[in-house]
């Protein structure tokens, strides 16, 4: 049943992503311009790149990422659909995880546009070996900015500053997530090994995913 | 009564600061290898105690606040956590003049500043929220959850010197197993925290004397607006 319910919310939130395509369009203009600015901050030579590609590629999905999760409950406002949907007989902790879900979705196929962009534009080292691990990677990352960014889009959606207030309380929330993955990228791409960051990733999503569907309930209903 | 705990609390504290200023300004000598500027630690380390556990026990009142939705536990937080804020930045502004005579730089990042900066932003948004959101009920349930999954992150700081090699230093207290003073030179730290706690708690019952003279107004305007 709870599944049913999630597996409605997530293909609604995609079905209407897909018909108008604003958050994902934004998003992946706003990540290949962002790549592109970051090359004219400094000069990209491949063995500089090594040092501090994670932290590239993980801040420009970090900003990527907001413009999605920043309309999902967003969108729901207009024609009252946020109030239909907390009166419908889903609860609150599957609207979150369907919405979650969706926007996972959504962030990780704007990532796997932008990766290769990357890659090209940075002349960065690539093999078959990094592939798997740095999908795993990807996956971890990504939940862990979809279950904050998410949390706080229902949070701050009827405030008003709406726009002052998400990104002063997201950007601090996700900075730990941010560093393991961005070390792990780093780590990866250099070759050497990863380390800690992949458990502290693991134990970072499960904690924040329990927290966020524990109190998506006291945020949305009260 | 209040006034007289708040009197109380203020000599006291000021007695006790006053005495451990003097043993450690007099009594103590420098420290071998850092000289005179190791005295920021009695501090640098009582204030960020202060601020760790008063975000720790701000949480505790925002689940309590969740659970019995009583406003009174909302104000604890919501002061408890103003005068954290405050005590935190104090330990990262003498954490940083202390960098800066012993490493040469105001600011390194590695986990442990980076995590206390990270939780400092946070709880700096948290404050930040409560004036964003005007009905009370609804400030206190979001507060509430921001200072919750707040204190995930002072926890990860609190243990980052121990999972990290980080180049703050480890720890050194007798309880953390430390145990990197000499003779002596430990215990002005916890008799200056008893003093800052005591000057703390003066802190926050003013401040929720204040909240409770806020709710009136607040009470007192939406009546009239009614009418």
């Amino acid at each position: 049943m709870f599944l049913r319910q999630v597996w409605t919310i997530t293909t609604k939130d995609l079905h209407s992503e897909l018909r108008t395509k604003e958050a994902w369009n934004a998003s992946i203009a706003f990540s290949v311009v962002i790549l592109l600015l970051f090359s004219f901050a400094f000069d990209p030579s491949s063995e500089q790149i090594r040092e501090f590609s994670g932290g590239l590629l993980w801040m420009t999905y970090a900003f990527a990422g907001a413009l999605v999760l920043n309309r999902s409950f967003a969108r729901e406002v207009q024609n009252d659909c946020l109030d239909a949907l907390i009166a419908s007989p889903v609860s609150s902790a599957a609207l979150f995880v369907g919405k979650a879900l969706a926007n996972f979705s959504m962030l990780f196929a704007v990532e796997l546009v932008s990766l290769p962009v990357f890659v090209l534009f940075y002349n960065v080292p690539w093999g078959a070996a990094q592939f798997l691990p740095m999908l795993l990677v990807l996956v971890l990352g990504t939940w862990a900015l979809t279950v904050i960014g998410t949390l706080f889009s229902a949070l701050t959606v009827n405030l008003r500053l709406r726009e002052l207030m998400l990104p002063t309380l997201v950007y601090p929330m996700m900075i730990p997530a941010l560093i393991a993955a961005m070390t792990i990228t780093t780590n990866l791409l250099a070759g050497s090994p990863v380390g800690f960051g992949i458990r502290f990733l693991v134990a970072f999503d499960i904690i924040f995913t329990l927290l966020a569907v524990v109190f998506v309930d006291t945020v949305l209903v009260g | 009564m209040r006034e007289k705990i708040i009197i109380g609390l203020a000599a006291f504290s000021g007695a006790l600061l006053a005495w451990n200023m003097n043993t450690i300004f007099t009594a103590l000598p420098d420290e071998l290898n850092q000289g005179a500027i190791y005295r920021i630690i009695y501090f640098h380390v009582p204030a960020n105690i202060l601020g760790m556990v008063g975000f720790g026990l701000g949480m505790l009142f925002s689940i309590g606040y969740l659970v019995t939705k009583n406003l009174r536990y909302d104000a604890l937080a919501a002061s408890v956590t103003e005068v954290s804020l405050v005590f935190a930045s104090i330990g990262l502004a003498t954490g940083s003049i202390w960098a800066r005579i012993i490493w040469g730089v105001w600011w390194a990042w590695d986990y442990r500043l980076t995590s206390w900066l990270v939780c400092w932003l946070i709880f700096g948004g948290y404050l930040m929220l409560r004036r964003a959101v005007d009905e009370p009920n609804q400030r206190a349930r979001f507060a509430a959850v921001v200072s919750i999954l707040g204190s995930v992150n002072a926890y990860i700081s609190y243990k980052s010197i121990e999972w990290w090699n980080t180049q703050h230093p480890q720890p050194v207290l007798s309880i953390r197993n430390g145990g990197g003073m000499a003779q002596g030179m430990e215990a002005p730290i916890w008799w200056n925290l008893l003093a800052l706690a005591c000057f703390s708690a003066i802190l926050v019952m003013v401040r929720m004397r204040q909240e409770s003279f806020a709710n009136e107004i607040d009470t007192l305007r939406r009546m009239a607006h009614a009418q």
